[in-house]
């Protein structure tokens, strides 16, 4: 393993890497533009390591490294170790527990030193993904069984939960991205269908009012037992299956989001479901706004601020664009986070409509190249590997970037690659890396 | 298995697909549809700087500014900044405490945040600035902005420059919005009327601004940016020495002086009593000293000049003479028989003059001041058998003195001139039911009656007298500064008016004949000027005022017009002292050193005593007391019924002390009194000592001024002087001092004048 092997560049899917390294690029490119200042020295600014692209581009090279070692090693390695890797991810997220430090509000990060932080929920996605793709590629796994398919759900969840307790939400909202593997592998559709019904539910309590979403409900049911009036003559269950989702719907929206908003959320959660969807949240009673403030002492602004301080930034972009370090809201701190959470920003307020599409469509790309590569691989274990990783980066990109535009929740996930952040950048270059050495191999069968 | 779910990698690829569009739509409505966003970038990010210009300089004839530009220092504090500092030292230095300290920096903060450099203290003294300009990098977070202030060299013409002010609300709307808030505009006098010559043009420079609002840089090339343009410099034809002299002699007076300059209307000098000093509205007093002025019923923010509405008396009598001979109801040889009393109509007129031919000729009647002959002479142009009726006489009579200038406003370039009255038939219709004839109002021909003149409007009568029959409308700018050739605003003073071109030459003669003998033989001797031809008339004008619902016959007001010297007169002279007595007791005196100090540039060693004795005497009516009582009461309840504070208001209920602060007898420790008593602190003018050397000459008065611009005020609270024109004066001192050394003659005099203010 540790000998030069020749064929290093045998089978690689140079396609991929070239995508990674250009949007690669465009992060430190992107964190230049949003934090350098006049008059400063660029050469030395790169040079120096005290400044955040130079430390973004310090970070983009050891990946480079890390991605070469990672294709000289062995594609069994990866099989061997990802049950390994899994406990060793729960290890990890456990280790946070006793030895967090506080930062922003976040109970998720270990601090090596004043420069160094790791952040188990984020790096876990990795052994989740590998630990996935090795259960459903297990020869005695049969897929299509319930037992299977909440054992797969498990190995998902459990670092969510963790990730939960830490009070990072964001993160943990990530590994519902792996139900998306499992759909490739015969998760019933009907589970995707309830979820994705189940959010619109959710998002449509928050919007409406109680009684005109009852309504609203009622009629839906009234119209499906008109349409399927043959059917519920012929069998009665239809009948009490539509009457049966009607009351479950009515009573998710009268009683379970207000009762999961106000004891399970905290204060400042709500108030970000809110501020994303446009909503004033008027707390329920002091205690709560008192909750609310405490929140927000430590950050200067509000979500709400955020959100359009960023809708204005990309909005003044206009068709072309400013230009590189001429964008007036980005240069001047108008948008807060904008290196890390809010780096569309930049190249939205830089580069316009022109230029975000085409950066999109770097994104969309590299998504349609992986699913691709999944499909041709021989190896259960490969594929399922490929669509995790495919997964993964979806939700990352789609809502951090419906983030900055307005259409989802401010919930800190970072954009893939082009963020600002050590971990993530490694832990993404990592999985892409992986995937770029099992793609190797795919005429091989992996176990 | 794997077969079975082939199709299912086009639903990801569909969702993916899916999501990605949702996106693209969204980024096409923010990006391409909604136009708000830009916008709000750019309210964001850029910021309008107003650049001010410099207000244009105001000089006089001889070139010398008598309202200037000076710089003031504001004390800036960036609240974020502020870290450990030495708090104690700060507030020493500025003397105040530290809650005062605590409490600002928190105003600072609430107002315009952290990050902007907010007022700290405003217009800072030159002494307190030096102090603090040595020890300002021990205060991180503080520092010193320059700010451009207006300043009087000389402490003189307050009423005729103004004062500039921040914008209100009903200026903004006339601007059109021109102005933002916050600028200064001109509130009064020259500053108001030419505001848009000494303005100057606005420049604006665009700014990029951060999130802390802190600017930045400047937005693109600077190509957006307008220049700013300075303000366009005004030469009046002012004498400051001259004004400064009227100024001197209203002390403790109130009432007005105008001096003209017949061949022009140039005004040289219009001072109105009481005054105030013009640049106690320019330092960090300026809202103290504002509030005080306006309060004070003595009115010393009137300019009584174009104000003051007074019964012109016998100054009349020349203008009702030139009527009456142009009308031909008298002629130079009319006399009439008159001891003391005219009894034409029911109600005998006195008259001052008793003995017997004192109104033998035209002459001799304008000479002794006859109201017998005046009396008679208005009767005679009423009921002039010419219009068969009184009712067309009035109207001829009052078109005539119309033509004089009277009753109306003259347009002299001061904001709010008041006209005066000369009343025509429709006010006696009313007044007696249509049944009047002339003797009703017999006493408009010696002036008193229903009418009513300004101090500028008998100037300007007296230079249409002087010019026999033109003049120019009274203004004060000769030329504006790089203005263009056709300036509107100046053209309609270049033009020449004639409303008594009809009346002839020998006309005029014989009535500046009689006023020389005024001056010569007549009630005006004190105004006696040897070597000087002058002509001129007295007038005693009666004065009653309504006090707490009473008429009451108060002490005469003094008059005296003229204008010298007879052949091509260079200067006529208005003087009114309300309740002065006599024309010739104080009136007379003060425009005889008017004339002599312009036409000889200086007064007469044996005249300063006089001078330091007008300039002496207070002639403040003790009614002042009273009405400023009633007025600070009348507000202090007012003040108690509002808010519910009555705690001012005891202070006038209380008996004791409401006799105290009504009790007028001399030397009584009454502070309302004592405000009234109060005269500027001008040192007594002294004579001059025999010619010296011009060298020591040019090198004395610099020396002195050096002193006395270090050594404290003698009278600071009677005359509180503003330290700013400290700095300011040496170079302006040195500047009029510049003829001292050319001629022997005028240092002294100029010393007296300028050292003493």
């Amino acid at each position: 393993m540790s000998q030069r092997n020749p064929t290093i560049s045998k089978g690689v899917d140079w396609s991929l890497v070239w995508i990674w390294f250009i949007l690669c690029a465009i992060g430190v490119t992107s964190i230049f533009a949003a934090s350098y200042h006049e008059g400063e020295n660029v050469i030395q600014g790169f040079i120096s390591l005290k400044t955040d692209y130079s430390r973004q581009l310090l970070f983009f090279i050891i990946a480079g490294i890390i991605g070469t070692f990672i294709l000289l090693t062995d594609s069994k390695f990866f099989t061997a170790t990802a049950n390994l890797g899994y406990a060793f991810g729960i290890f990890l997220l456990l280790l946070v527990f006793p030895f967090h430090s506080k930062v922003k509000g976040t109970e998720s990060i270990i601090r090596f030193g004043s420069a160094f932080q790791l952040q188990p929920a984020d790096l876990c996605k990795l052994f989740v993904n590998l630990a996935l793709a090795k259960y459903l590629s297990r020869v005695d796994t049969n897929f299509t069984r319930p037992r299977s398919q909440l054992i797969a759900a498990a190995i998902a969840l459990v670092p969510a939960m963790f990730s939960i307790m830490q009070k990072e939400t964001g993160l943990s909202l990530v590994y519902f991205s792996f139900f998306l593997v499992m759909f490739r592998e015969g998760l019933p559709a009907s589970v995707l269908v309830i979820g994705f019904s189940f959010s619109v539910l959710v998002v449509a309590t928050l919007l409406l009012e109680p009684n005109t979403l009852a309504i609203i409900l009622t009629l839906i049911a009234l119209l499906a037992i008109y349409i399927l009036r043959r059917q519920v003559k012929r069998s009665r269950s239809i009948l009490f299956l539509i009457v049966g989702i009607w009351f479950v719907c009515v009573g998710v929206q009268r009683f379970v989001v207000p009762f999961v908003f106000d004891h399970v959320f905290k204060p400042y959660q709500v108030k970000r479901i809110y501020d994303a969807i446009g909503k004033d949240y008027v707390p329920k009673d002091q205690a709560t706004e008192a909750a609310i403030e405490s929140e927000q002492k430590g950050k200067k602004k509000d979500n709400n601020y955020n959100v359009k301080q960023s809708k204005i930034a990309i909005g003044s972009g206009g068709l072309i664009g400013k230009g590189l370090l001429k964008g007036t809201q980005t240069r001047y701190d108008f948008v807060p986070e904008q290196k890390t959470d809010f780096i569309f920003c930049t190249i939205g307020e830089g580069f316009g409509f022109v230029g975000s599409i085409l950066f999109l469509g770097i994104y969309a790309l590299l998504l349609m190249r992986i699913v691709s590569v999944a499909e041709r691989q021989r190896s259960v274990f490969s594929r399922c590997y490929a669509y995790g990783v495919a997964s993964v980066l979806f939700f990352h990109i789609v809502i951090n970037v419906c983030m900055t535009i307005g259409l989802a929740p401010v919930i800190g996930i970072p954009l893939p690659f082009v963020s600002y952040g050590g971990t993530s950048l490694l832990t993404f270059s990592v999985m892409l890396f992986i995937l770029v050495r099992l793609d190797a191999d795919r005429q091989m069968v992996l176990r | 298995m794997s077969v079975f779910n082939q199709s299912r990698s086009n639903v990801v690829r569909l969702i993916f697909a899916g999501m990605f569009l949702i996106i693209a739509a969204q980024l096409f409505h923010l990006q391409i549809i909604s136009k708000k966003y830009k916008q709000q970038a750019q309210e964001n990010a850029l910021y309008r700087k107003s650049i001010y210009p410099s207000r244009g300089i105001i000089y006089d004839r001889k070139g010398r500014a008598i309202l200037n530009n000076t710089i003031l220092y504001d004390l800036m504090v960036t609240p974020a900044q502020v870290k450990n500092i030495d708090t104690a030292y700060l507030c020493q230095l500025i003397g105040i405490d530290t809650v005062e300290f605590r409490s600002r920096v928190l105003d600072a903060k609430a107002k315009n945040g952290p990050f902007r450099p907010t007022i700290f203290e405003d217009l800072l003294p030159p002494e307190m600035y030096a102090r603090l300009e040595e020890n300002i990098w021990k205060f991180p977070g503080f520092n010193l902005q320059e700010r451009p202030v207006r300043v009087y060299p000389y402490n003189a013409a307050a009423h005729i420059m103004g004062y500039v002010g921040e914008v209100d609300s009903a200026i903004l709307r006339r601007s059109n919005n021109y102005y933002q808030l916050g600028d200064y505009v001109g509130r009064s006098g020259l500053e108001q009327y030419y505001e848009k010559s000494l303005m100057g043009q606005r420049g604006i420079e665009f700014w990029l601004k951060d999130n802390k609002n802190r600017l930045v840089r400047r937005y693109g090339n600077a190509d957006l940016d307008t220049p700013a343009i300075a303000g366009k410099n005004l030469h009046t034809y002012m004498d400051i020495e001259l004004q400064q002299l009227a100024e001197r002699l209203l002390a403790g007076k109130t009432g007005a002086i105008v001096a003209l300059e017949p061949s022009t209307g140039g005004i040289l000098a219009m001072a109105s009593g009481p005054n105030y000093d013009p640049n106690s509205l320019t330092g960090p007093d300026k809202q103290t000293n504002y509030a005080k002025l306006a309060l004070d019923v003595s009115g010393p923010m009137l300019n009584r000049a174009i104000k003051g509405q007074y019964p012109a008396g016998s100054t009349y009598k020349p203008v009702g003479a030139l009527i009456g001979l142009d009308e031909g109801v008298i002629d130079p040889s009319s006399g009439i028989g008159c001891l003391g009393t005219y009894y034409g109509c029911n109600k005998p007129v006195k008259c001052l003059e008793k003995w017997p031919g004192h109104a033998a000729n035209l002459r001799l009647a304008i000479a002794h001041s006859c109201n017998s002959f005046f009396c008679n002479t208005f009767r005679l142009t009423v009921d002039n058998p010419e219009y068969h009726s009184s009712r067309k006489g009035l109207q001829k009579w009052k078109e005539y003195v119309n033509a004089f200038g009277l009753g109306h406003r003259i347009g002299v370039d001061l904001p709010s001139e008041d006209g005066g009255n000369i009343p025509d038939t429709a006010a006696y219709d009313k007044e007696y039911n249509h049944s009047w004839n002339s003797c009703t109002m017999v006493t408009m021909g010696i002036g008193q009656d229903k009418m009513t003149v300004t101090p500028l409007q008998m100037a300007n009568a007296m230079c249409i007298v002087a010019n026999k029959g033109y003049y120019y409308t009274p203004h004060f700018v000769k030329d504006i500064e790089g203005a263009a050739e056709e300036d509107t605003l100046l053209n309609r003073f270049h033009q020449k008016h004639e409303p008594v071109s009809h009346i002839t030459d020998d006309v005029f003669e014989v009535v500046r004949s009689g006023m020389q003998d005024v001056i010569e033989i007549g009630t005006g001797r004190p105004a006696r000027i040897p070597g000087i031809t002058m002509c001129g008339k007295t007038g005693t004008a009666e004065n009653k005022k309504v006090i707490d619902g009473r008429v009451l016959k108060m002490r005469d007001h003094s008059w005296f017009v003229c204008f010298a010297p007879r052949e091509n007169p260079r200067i006529a002279v208005a003087v009114i002292v309300e309740n002065g007595g006599y024309g010739g007791a104080q009136a007379a005196p003060i425009a005889s050193f008017m004339v002599e100090k312009y036409l000889n540039d200086t007064l007469r060693n044996e005249r300063l005593a006089d001078v330091n004795r007008i300039a002496g005497v207070n002639l403040m009516p003790k009614y002042l007391v009273r009405l400023q009582f009633k007025a600070d009461s009348g507000r202090a309840a007012d003040w108690a019924r509002l808010t519910g504070d009555s705690t001012r208001l005891l202070k006038y209920l209380d008996k004791a002390n409401r006799t105290f602060l009504l009790d007028t007898s001399e030397g009584s420790r009454n502070p309302l009194m004592q405000n009234i008593r109060k005269m500027p602190g001008y040192k007594p003018l002294t004579p001059r000592l025999a010619p010296v050397v011009p060298a020591a000459a040019a090198a004395t008065p610099r020396q002195d001024s050096g002193r006395r611009a270090s050594a404290p005020p003698d009278s600071p609270a009677a005359h509180r002087r503003p330290d700013t024109p400290v700095v300011h004066r040496r170079p302006d001192t040195g500047d009029s001092r510049k003829p001292s050394s050319t001629t022997i003659k005028k240092p002294s005099d100029q010393k007296g004048d300028s050292t003493q203010r």
